[in-house]
């Protein structure tokens, strides 16, 4: 056994907390990384040094004040893999949403004295910034995800990645198709899978929180659920929902809003 | 941990002295509190919170009724369930949905999920440690590992039991307006219930574990709030009810509470007739005892301790006495599992105003909707536990560092103060982060 432990930092910019969970929550599992990694800073967890060099940095949230930004660049200079976990970390998580708004004009409404309020126009994920080793999508991510990287990374060979469709997932576990038999605007078709085709599961839809699959064929998808019987704004608002920030899904989504508004 | 304090070189007989913590562990987010102290008084102290703003409350407007479940849950990884119940008893109000039994039992039932899971994270891995002396969970597991290891088992228990209804316990998907978007088949309802009927030993060891760590003798006077109703423990539906005799529903809830900025925090303060006020587990307990089934209420008797209770530090005990009780009332409403004939009622939107609450992990959670006729969401208004709990927070730190003694060194105090802020679980992602201790005294 080696002498050190390879060193692990968790890090969190503006998020929910609910990405960290999945180390958490990992019960017994949690013991075990702890026995195979040194956790330097996971200030949920305990540790607190977060300008400790380290061998992998899982970093959950987006970059969302001025002082995420001079954060961000420190985390990438003391670490040797840099990690996104979940949606915030990796498209800017559902408060990008207010990348398609007036920020002010909201914290004003919010606020009674918006003065005191510091925030950067835009809700970013951290590759905006800084080299990103890895990107885990989901919203939140799950404990099969960031054990499946952390072994990986361990090993020394390169994480998996999944990039299939959730429509995959959806077969493989025999569910239902609910676009075809329910008629339900399902974003299966262009989102990652990784949940485990969780919604369908449940005789519901997708809802995209995983974000885009490799190739994903929006303008089809957005024509079907038209067909559906959804306006154009509905349409806009299935792609613009926790990964609107991915590309995909925002052109796609302010696309059909265009259509709504024009 | 952090920075080292700083001290100055006595200066006439006074000192002066600045602490920064910037980053405070274990509590769900990042604030900070500055101190400052004069001639052995307390000068200024302020809990002060730098949330990144997420503004959902704007995110909400335009979006259907249908998607507010799964945009509100996203405020909280922790207490996803209280989001979506209070956010769907809201809307339910306002299209006058009323769901039927079924679906109320088994929201109580997810809740009870988020509960045990909340507070076996909040009791083991975040509270636990101050009290025996560790700078965390797995230092602490090394030499108590039956007990990190029973509360890890029963974290598990709560993830699984959310799981039933929710498909996966951060963020679920199976609340919706009216109802679920499943129901659970026969057979896995029943073998949750075993395993919850398996676990009753563990958290009854749970409660007199936590009832005999050693806490402060820390008595203080304040007003309790939290949902109350006639025959129930207040989780997922009620009335809100003071110890001072407020009983009111949750449409008035503006009329008795407000909510104010203050300069140095990003989440908004909550009073109650101008005054600070406690929700969460203790409050629970304190003002709804005597709702807890016989054999819950001797498990409370045997902790001797006397309740109602005014000891902030007696959290971790209605902690554990609530963990108890929730899974012992999620086995009972799954015992007698049947598949209903649908998951959900049918749901019209209809303009209107809606009002719900429910008893979040940590706390009372109230949500106010506009909606128009099409059930799209006109305004929303969200008042999380933490905002409320923050000026008691303050107040507490007050008075129990006067009682502790201003004259312990600087680490003595910043984890005093650490403590306090713990026993209240706060979660600054709902309300959010950066805990900075500055102590000055001058």
């Amino acid at each position: 056994m080696a002498a050190t432990k390879p060193r692990v930092a968790v890090h969190k910019f503006s998020s929910c907390d609910g990405c960290q969970l999945a180390f958490l929550n990992l019960g017994d599992a949690l013991l075990q990384v702890a026995e195979l990694v040194e956790l330097a800073h996971f200030a949920e967890a305990g540790p607190v040094d977060p300008d400790a060099p380290v061998d992998i940095a899982f970093v959950e949230g987006s970059v969302s004040t001025p002082e995420d930004l001079e954060r961000i660049a420190r985390v990438r200079a003391n670490s040797r893999f840099l990690v996104t976990i979940g949606a915030c970390a990796t498209a800017g998580g559902v408060q990008a949403l207010r990348n398609l708004a007036n920020t002010a004009e909201w914290v004003a409404a919010i606020y009674a004295k918006p003065d005191h309020i510091r925030l950067l126009e835009h809700s970013t994920p951290i590759a905006s910034h800084v080299k990103v080793d890895l990107e885990l999508w989901g919203c939140p991510v799950n404990a099969r995800q960031i054990i499946g990287a952390l072994r990986a990374l361990l090993f020394g060979v390169t994480p998996a990645e999944e990039r299939d469709k959730v429509c995959l997932e959806c077969k493989r576990r025999q569910s239902v198709c609910v676009v075809v038999t329910k008629g339900l605007a399902c974003m299966g078709p262009v989102t990652r899978t990784g949940c485990g085709a969780l919604c369908p599961s449940f005789g519901r839809d997708c809802y995209a929180c995983y974000g885009p699959a490799e190739n994903p064929n929006t303008a089809a998808l957005a024509r079907r659920f038209e067909g559906l019987g959804l306006s154009p704004a509905a349409v806009g608002r299935r792609f613009l929902f926790i990964n609107s920030g991915a590309p995909a899904f925002r052109d796609q989504g302010l696309g059909a809003s265009g259509k709504a508004n024009g | 941990m952090a920075e080292e304090p700083k001290s100055a070189a006595p200066e006439r007989g006074e000192r002066t002295v600045q602490i920064h913590v910037p980053v405070l562990a274990r509590v769900e987010g990042e604030g900070a509190l500055h101190l400052r102290i004069r001639g052995g008084q307390i000068e200024e102290l302020s809990l002060q919170i730098y949330e990144p703003p997420r503004l959902f409350e704007k995110f909400l407007e335009g979006r259907s009724y249908e998607e507010v479940p799964d945009m509100v849950a996203r405020i909280c990884g922790i207490c996803p369930v209280a989001y979506q119940i209070s956010a769907v008893n809201a809307l339910e109000d306002a299209f006058g949905v009323e769901p039927g039994p079924w679906v109320q039992a088994m929201r109580r039932v997810l809740y009870c999920g988020e509960w045990i899971q909340s507070h076996c994270l909040h009791i083991h891995l975040l509270a636990a440690p101050d009290f025996l002396g560790y700078e965390s969970v797995i230092a602490m597991a090394r030499d108590h590992p039956q007990v990190v290891r029973r509360g890890l088992a029963l974290q598990a228990l709560g993830n699984d039991l959310m799981r039933l209804l929710g498909a996966r316990s951060v963020h679920p998907i199976g609340v919706k307006v009216g109802g679920f978007h499943h129901a659970p088949h026969p057979a896995e309802a029943q073998a949750m219930a075993e395993r919850l009927h398996a676990a009753l030993a563990d958290t009854q060891a749970l409660v007199r574990w936590c009832a005999s760590l050693a806490v402060p003798e820390d008595w203080q006077d304040f007003v309790s709030v939290a949902m109350g109703d006639a025959q129930q423990y207040p989780i997922e539906r009620g009335r809100i009810i003071a110890g001072d005799g407020l009983a009111i529903d949750p449409a008035q809830y503006e009329q008795h509470f407000t909510e104010e900025q203050v300069a140095h925090s990003t989440a908004l303060y909550s009073r109650y007739r101008g005054r600070a006020y406690l929700v969460g587990p203790l409050a629970r307990l304190n003002l709804n005892r005597d709702r807890l089934a016989a054999p819950v209420q001797q498990l409370l008797a045997q902790t001797a301790l006397a309740w109602p209770s005014r000891n902030m530090f007696h959290s971790i005990v209605a902690r554990a006495i609530e963990v108890h009780f929730a899974v012992a009332e999620a086995a009972r409403l799954l015992q007698d599992y049947t598949l209903p004939s649908a998951p959900a009622v049918a749901v019209t939107p209809r303009a209107g105003v809606g009002y719900g609450c429910s008893e979040a992990p940590r706390g009372l959670l109230w949500h106010r909707y506009r909606v128009d006729g099409d059930g799209r969401i006109v305004e929303a208004r969200i008042v999380p536990p933490t905002s409320q709990n923050q000026a008691r927070i303050e107040e507490d730190l007050r008075l129990s560092l006067q009682a502790f003694g201003l004259d312990h060194d600087d680490e003595q105090l910043r984890l005093h103060c650490e403590k306090v802020i713990r026993n209240y679980d706060p979660c600054i992602s709902c309300a959010t982060h950066f805990l900075r201790l500055g102590v000055q005294r001058e």
